[in-house]
């Protein structure tokens, strides 16, 4: 349901709208249906007394979470962060602003919660508001138009993230009944069958050994992709996109390709099949710990010793920032490795041993860019080093492609954009909002498609890889530009025993090349 | 009018203080579930005492934000410092020496709180996207800090105080020796604005100054993989549910 909307246009940079109060009013995602909501434990539909249990679980959770107390206390609306929304630069919309996201639980909070805004005669000094109907309607409308992506938070004097602010309105929402359908449907897939796509297990055994077979006519090696092997070293956790759909299933060979050379013993899980951990999203600690436990349960079932996270954003984010103290402690795997481990690392750290070999030349017909998904670059690491999330993605694709150009400085790293599809926006109900957010990325990448021939953009995110599969057709550029930085590696790699180009060329042409040299 | 200004002190002190010291308490006790600093961040406590260092004295994301609001918010935040500083001598006796050495920048920092302020006023008013976002809190904030700078500055250079007995006023508040306090309009505004300050502060978003420390997006180590990170709450969560 694309409905009407006008594709922005782009410029050399992201300008500054106008404002455009409501311009954004009417997007509205599907609503999670009774069975949905029940099935996490929230009420089937909007409660009775919906205003005291939201009033009250707004009590709750000020009482249990630091961020959301400081941060609505602590805004002084000097206006820093209100030029730096993805939603906002894309449509306008002030309510898109961060400050006035905020707001939209901040002045309920005063209301609520301190003195001032509780006393009739001040109540309009500090814009504190009761819950109408109105309000709620707002809530849910423009805390699904945020994607939790922190680039605010990177630019607020006191570091308020919006992402706490929106993931407490949406836990308050889901437990009055107005939760949304596309996180908590998904959600209930994982609980019910170990993935968000809701892949079975034969389904997945299916695929996986047709990958098996398609890499061995590609290149003529036996690469493995084990599934539920117990025993095996490590497991493998990563977005079930990457079994699904391109180009996030080139990536997965990649990986398998990496662990096959390192001589690696690997598996996926069934159980765990699922690296995104989307109850983030929702804000619901218990959620998120539900389903982090899964993995935990894999990792004890299979026996494995490390856990190695595959190309996801917010998965990594929840892995590396949060598993440890969802589902640790991690005690019985090997303490010679961090625990998770990012795919990107355990490459890297091959690439840096020299165990393993490339021909660069095989990604010659692109020149590549790179897409800081915004939960790696603004909410974890990679590496021993601050800014590893930012150096060692560049760092393999520099090390797979002889063409690599960054986009412009203030679009990449810690201020990079989201791709507009974050945060559980990933879903066709909200395409307006997906194409107008993600105009500043398009911009910054139509720039060095320009300059500088870039030809492809990579990334490490199965929720940027689909939506700008999706967008980018809109902007006019190829839905097939969007590439997954093990894909790079997968097409320089070069295993033992296997068929390359250059051998068919040797064998045609050996006196040619002979008399070359 | 002294009566009155005395047990004015004495209350926006206690309010100020106790208030404070409320919030303070509140922030500390609340725990932070999760490891949410905003990255890059430092891996180690003493790069987090040096980040944290730079956002106070320096206002570093800011600066990363918009230069004209770090701008002109320096310039306030700053001049406000050692108008403070200044001030002390009202309130010691001997006056301590470094206080007496900021006297001369002091004089002039009045006049760069006056500008900082009335920048951030203009945009308040002049930006479409700060107008937007400004309530009447907002603006009454600067213009009560307006006042007490401008009510200031006018006893520097329009219309001298007592500045003697002002401050045997002021030091008998302190050693509950209480002293008559002159009977100057611009003073009695000048003082009146900042006990209002004061009363407001732990109400209003001035709680931004304390804030700030309990930022856990600033204040955290990146270090969750290295070492676990659980809230009570969460340990007691995990406790009855496995």
């Amino acid at each position: 349901m694309a409905g009407d909307y006008k594709v922005p246009e782009l410029g050399e940079y992201a300008e500054i709208p106008p404002l455009c109060p409501g311009a954004m009013s009417q997007s509205h995602p599907f609503e999670a249906s009774p069975e949905h909501q029940k099935a996490l434990g929230f009420p089937g539909e909007l409660v009775e007394d919906w205003h005291d249990k939201a009033i009250g679980r707004l009590g709750e959770l000020l009482d249990k979470t630091r961020s959301l107390r400081v941060y609505l206390d602590s805004c002084v609306r000097c206006g820093a962060c209100t030029d730096k929304c993805h939603y906002f630069l894309g449509t306008g919309d002030p309510k898109n602003m961060p400050v006035a996201r905020q707001d939209l639980l901040r002045k309920v909070y005063r209301r609520h919660f301190t003195p001032l805004g509780k006393f009739p005669l001040t109540r309009w000094l500090v814009g504190a508001e009761d819950l109408t109907e109105e309000v709620l309607d707002d809530w849910y409308s423009y805390f699904h138009q945020c994607s939790q992506c922190r680039r605010c938070s990177v630019y607020c004097p006191y570091g308020i993230d919006t992402a706490e602010i929106s993931m407490a309105a949406r836990d308050i929402m889901d437990h009055i009944g107005k939760g949304q359908k596309y996180c908590n449907e998904i959600i209930g897939k994982v609980h019910a069958i170990g993935n968000n796509l809701g892949l079975p297990g034969p389904a997945l055994e299916n695929t996986l050994e047709g990958l098996e077979e398609d890499i061995e006519d590609d290149i003529g090696v036996k690469v493995r992709l084990p599934l539920d092997e117990k025993g095996a070293d490590i497991l493998l956790v990563t977005p079930s996109a990457d079994f699904f759909a391109e180009p996030h299933v080139d990536g997965l060979i990649g990986y398998a390709k990496v662990f096959h050379q390192a001589g690696a013993s690997w598996t996926i899980s069934t159980y765990a099949s699922e690296a995104a951990n989307f109850a983030m999203f929702i804000g619901s600690y218990e959620q998120m710990r539900e389903v982090a436990l899964r993995i935990r349960k894999a990792a004890i079932d299979l026996g494995v010793k490390r856990i190695v996270f595959g190309e996801c954003g917010h998965a990594w984010r929840v892995a590396y920032s949060f598993l440890n103290t969802l589902a640790g402690p991690w005690d019985f795997l090997d303490p010679n490795y961090p625990v998770p481990q990012h795919i990107c690392e355990y490459t890297w750290d091959l690439i840096e041993k020299g165990q393993l070999k490339f021909d660069k030349s095989a990604n010659d017909h692109m020149t590549l860019t790179f897409h800081d998904s915004c939960n790696v670059a603004r909410a974890t690491r990679m590496g021993d080093k601050p800014g590893g999330q930012f150096e060692i993605p560049r760092n393999i694709i520099k090390a797979v492609c002889n063409n690599f150009v960054d986009m412009a400085e203030d679009t990449i790293r810690e201020g990079t954009y989201c791709c507009g599809g974050g945060g559980g926006l990933l879903t066709d109900d909200l395409m307006e909002l997906r194409v107008k957010g993600s105009k500043p990325r398009m911009e910054a990448l139509t720039q060095v498609i320009k300059n500088d021939g870039v030809t492809h953009m990579a990334a490490i995110c199965a929720i940027c890889k689909s939506q700008f599969a999706k967008v980018m057709p809109e902007y006019g550029i190829g839905m097939d530009k969007i590439v997954s930085v093990h894909q790079l590696v997968s097409n320089a790699i070069i295993l033992d025993g296997q068929e390359t180009d250059e051998d068919e060329d040797n064998a045609d042409a050996e006196p040619a090349s002979q008399m070359e040299e | 009018m002294t009566a009155l200004f005395t047990i004015l002190f004495y209350a926006a002190t206690a309010i100020l203080a106790v208030g404070l010291a409320f919030k303070v308490v509140q922030y500390a006790r609340t725990p932070a579930p999760l490891k949410i600093p905003t990255t890059p961040a430092p891996v180690t406590t003493g790069g987090v005492v040096l980040r944290m260092a730079r956002e106070v004295i320096l206002f570093e994301s800011l600066f990363k934000s918009n230069k004209w609001i770090w701008l002109f918010g320096y310039m306030f935040h700053g001049a406000l410092l050692l108008a403070m500083m200044r001030h002390l001598r009202y309130f010691t006796h001997p006056v301590w020496e470094w206080v007496a050495l900021v006297q001369p920048f002091g004089m002039y920092a009045g006049f760069a709180m006056l500008a900082g302020l009335g920048a951030l006023w203009f945009r308040r008013i002049f930006v479409q996207r700060i107008r937007y976002i400004s309530g009447p809190s907002d603006h009454l904030m600067l213009i009560l800090l307006l006042g007490i700078t401008g009510s200031g500055l006018a006893m520097t250079y329009v219309a001298r105080t007592d500045i003697v007995a002002l401050k045997q006023f002021m030091l008998g508040l302190i050693r509950f020796d209480w002293q008559p306090m002159p009977s100057d309009p611009i003073l009695m505004a000048h003082l009146g604005m900042v006990i209002a300050l004061m009363i407001i502060f732990p109400f209003s978003k001035l709680l931004h100054a304390p804030g700030l420390f309990f930022s856990p997006t600033r204040n955290q180590v990146d270090n969750a993989r290295e070492k676990r990170h659980l809230a009570p709450w969460a340990a007691k969560l995990e406790a009855g549910g496995e």
